[in-house]
């Protein structure tokens, strides 16, 4: 604790020591350069929030209008009223959850078995988990589509079937990347700790659930958060198992925003920032977590 | 166990060969109690495929998307040296070299302006971060309007610079590039973030060092910041070569393959042949190649990531 802090306090001196030494003219340049980056970086979001406040005939006029200087807001509930936006909206929210809470629950139950139980075979059933990061889901659709349409027969389809919210998650329920990342930081918590749990008569489940979970929650967090980012970002699959407009996640039922009878783009641009607005909020409250589960891994899956 | 001794200290005599084979016995089942749910969702859902896919490719498939005649190795001796497939790699790694080098270029800088020590700096690493919140969809409806060939901002700064127009997703030449630019910037903020993170890892003394040794800004970057990134440079490199290989959603929502297949890319490919013509036996046999293309990939990125996760 006390390296820590010193390290911190160190840290903040040097941090002042700089900032004090910049000279006015450096101070304004960095500010400069910053902001003409900020401004190419964000000139796409601005532009589409633009395109979502102009009047109908606005947005085809020529030169492009960079502000809108009489605010539509009513597209917003136009984008609302002619696309099933909310629909799309809650279909994804389930799919992610599901996928997220899922994923917690597996891979914490398998992580927890190759950081504590010594077993014969560990090694290599390790090994055989990390392979699957080599497996694209893109080489293994053709068979997952198919093994989705042929469980759609069995059971009248209630385990898996196309336009299913099973057939949206079930196949992600699993991470190796998870698995491997709480692997890592379960095998830093102390075997003593372990053995006193044992003495004070704590089975596996119980010390997994009451010992270790609580002492892996920043992990834990970054493992949800990066989850959650690939869920709600998948395109390939839910493309094919959804064919119900009903079933459709908001990534799907944008794309297919081009193709459909709106009003006019402006109400299409209303949509996209509207299905937009879950992730940045993510971005903005849970950056920290956001950062670190990327950094430790961005593996896209 | 408590029965065997009366003192809490049997930890450190050997236990017994039947003793021990029991404790490993007993590890085992609940070893397998807590592993059975990914065991049983990885061989459905990944090693299954795998094998299924494999096999798939050694059937020719009939225009209805049944399984047709055994063919063994014909169908893939064909596709995978036939000029469909080649086209489409080609195609996959010019799109790779026009993402991940311009990507890792514009990364580097965001995140070394982003390094800067000044107030509210951390708003602006949000703003430089906030591409990770866009995803394939979003991000391709926001530049289909910006590459809007009559209206859009980007014919508007041509016609700024005197430049003529494009209409930049229909050319066959510059489909892949329009393509690509919305990848760049959709990929811009994940670069920045691990950049950052890495210019962070960098000890402040060596920089002091280089300012006592009177070196120049050009010579710290060259003779610092770049060695001393060189894991995270090989992370960005990797993880958007993947991405490249990776990407569909772009390309379906922006070109759909074309113009003139231009920006067929081998996913792309893959998709139309299996969902598009039913033919399943020839994506098969392309997806399978894909594997063996990533394969090399994803070994590079696991060995990097194991390193990282271990010395962090």
């Amino acid at each position: 604790m006390a390296t820590k802090s010193e390290a911190l306090a160190t840290r903040a001196v040097t941090a002042e020591r700089a900032v004090r030494r910049r000279p006015w003219g450096r101070y304004a340049l960095g500010y400069l350069a910053l902001i003409l980056a900020a401004a190419v970086i964000i000139m796409p979001i601005y532009m589409t929030a633009v395109n979502a406040l102009l009047p109908k005939q606005a947005i085809v006029a020529y030169p492009p209008k960079l502000f809108p200087s009489d605010p539509q807001w009513g597209n917003f509930p136009k984008a609302l009223d002619q696309v099933p936006l909310a629909r799309y909206m809650l279909n994804s929210t389930i799919q992610t959850g599901v996928i997220v809470v899922g994923q917690l629950v597996t891979s914490s139950l398998a992580a927890y078995a190759f950081a504590f139980l010594r077993f014969p075979g560990r090694g290599l059933l390790f090994l055989i988990f990390l392979s699957t990061l080599m497996v694209p889901l893109e080489v293994s659709i053709i068979p997952n589509y198919q093994t989705v349409s042929t469980m759609g027969h069995v059971l009248g389809g209630h385990i898996l079937s196309i336009d299913s919210y099973q057939a949206l998650t079930i196949p992600f329920l699993a991470t190796a990347f998870g698995t491997f990342l709480l692997r890592q930081h379960f095998m830093t918590i102390p075997k003593e700790l372990r053995d006193a749990a044992a003495i004070d008569g704590y089975g596996h489940l119980r010390f997994l659930l009451f010992v270790v979970i609580p002492l892996s929650r920043p992990v834990l967090a970054s493992l949800a958060v990066f989850a959650f980012l690939s869920a709600w970002n998948q395109y390939l699959w839910p493309l094919l198992v959804t064919n119900d407009d009903n079933m459709r996640t908001v990534q799907i039922g944008l794309a297919g925003l081009r193709g459909r009878e709106i009003d006019s783009f402006n109400v299409v641009m209303a949509g996209t920032l509207i299905a937009a607005m879950p992730m940045f909020a993510m971005l903005i409250f849970f950056q920290g977590q956001l950062v670190r589960g990327l950094t430790a891994g961005a593996v896209k899956r | 166990m408590a029965a065997t001794t009366a003192e809490p200290v049997p930890r450190l005599q050997p236990p017994e060969p039947l003793a021990r084979v029991l404790a490993q016995l007993k590890n085992l089942g609940f070893g397998l109690l807590f592993l059975w749910p990914s065991i049983l969702l990885f061989s459905a859902f990944v090693f299954y495929p795998l094998i299924k896919s494999v096999y798939l490719g050694f059937y020719e498939s009939d225009p209805l998307g049944n399984q047709g005649d055994f063919v063994a190795f014909d169908q893939y001796r064909s596709v995978l040296g036939g000029s469909e497939f080649r086209d489409s790699l080609w195609i996959t790694f010019k799109f790779t070299l026009l993402t991940v080098v311009p990507g890792i270029v514009l990364g580097l800088g965001l995140a070394m302006l982003a390094n800067q020590k000044l107030p509210g700096i951390s708003i602006f690493r949000t703003i430089f971060a906030s591409t990770v919140a866009t995803s394939v969809a979003v991000a391709s409806m926001m530049w289909l309007t910006l590459l809007n060939p009559t209206t859009g901002l980007v014919t508007w700064i041509l016609d700024q610079l005197g430049q003529p127009r494009l209409n930049l997703l229909n050319d066959p030449d510059w489909a892949l590039v329009a393509v690509s630019l919305t990848t760049i910037w959709l990929n811009l903020g994940l670069a920045t973030i691990v950049f950052l993170a890495g210019l962070q890892g960098i000890p402040e003394r060596l920089y002091e060092s280089a300012r006592i040794d009177g070196a120049s800004r050009l010579g710290t970057f060259l003779h610092v910041t770049l060695p001393m990134l060189s894991p995270t440079l090989l992370f960005v490199t990797v993880i958007g070569t993947i991405l490249a290989f990776e990407s569909f959603g772009q390309i379906h929502i922006l070109t759909r393959g074309g113009p003139l297949d231009e920006t067929k890319v081998i996913v792309y490919s893959i998709w139309e042949d299996a969902f598009q013509s039913f033919d399943y036996g020839v994506a098969s046999v392309k997806a399978v190649g894909l594997f063996i293309l990533v394969l090399g990939l994803t070994a590079l990125q696991l060995r990097f990531l194991e390193r990282r996760v271990f010395y962090q």
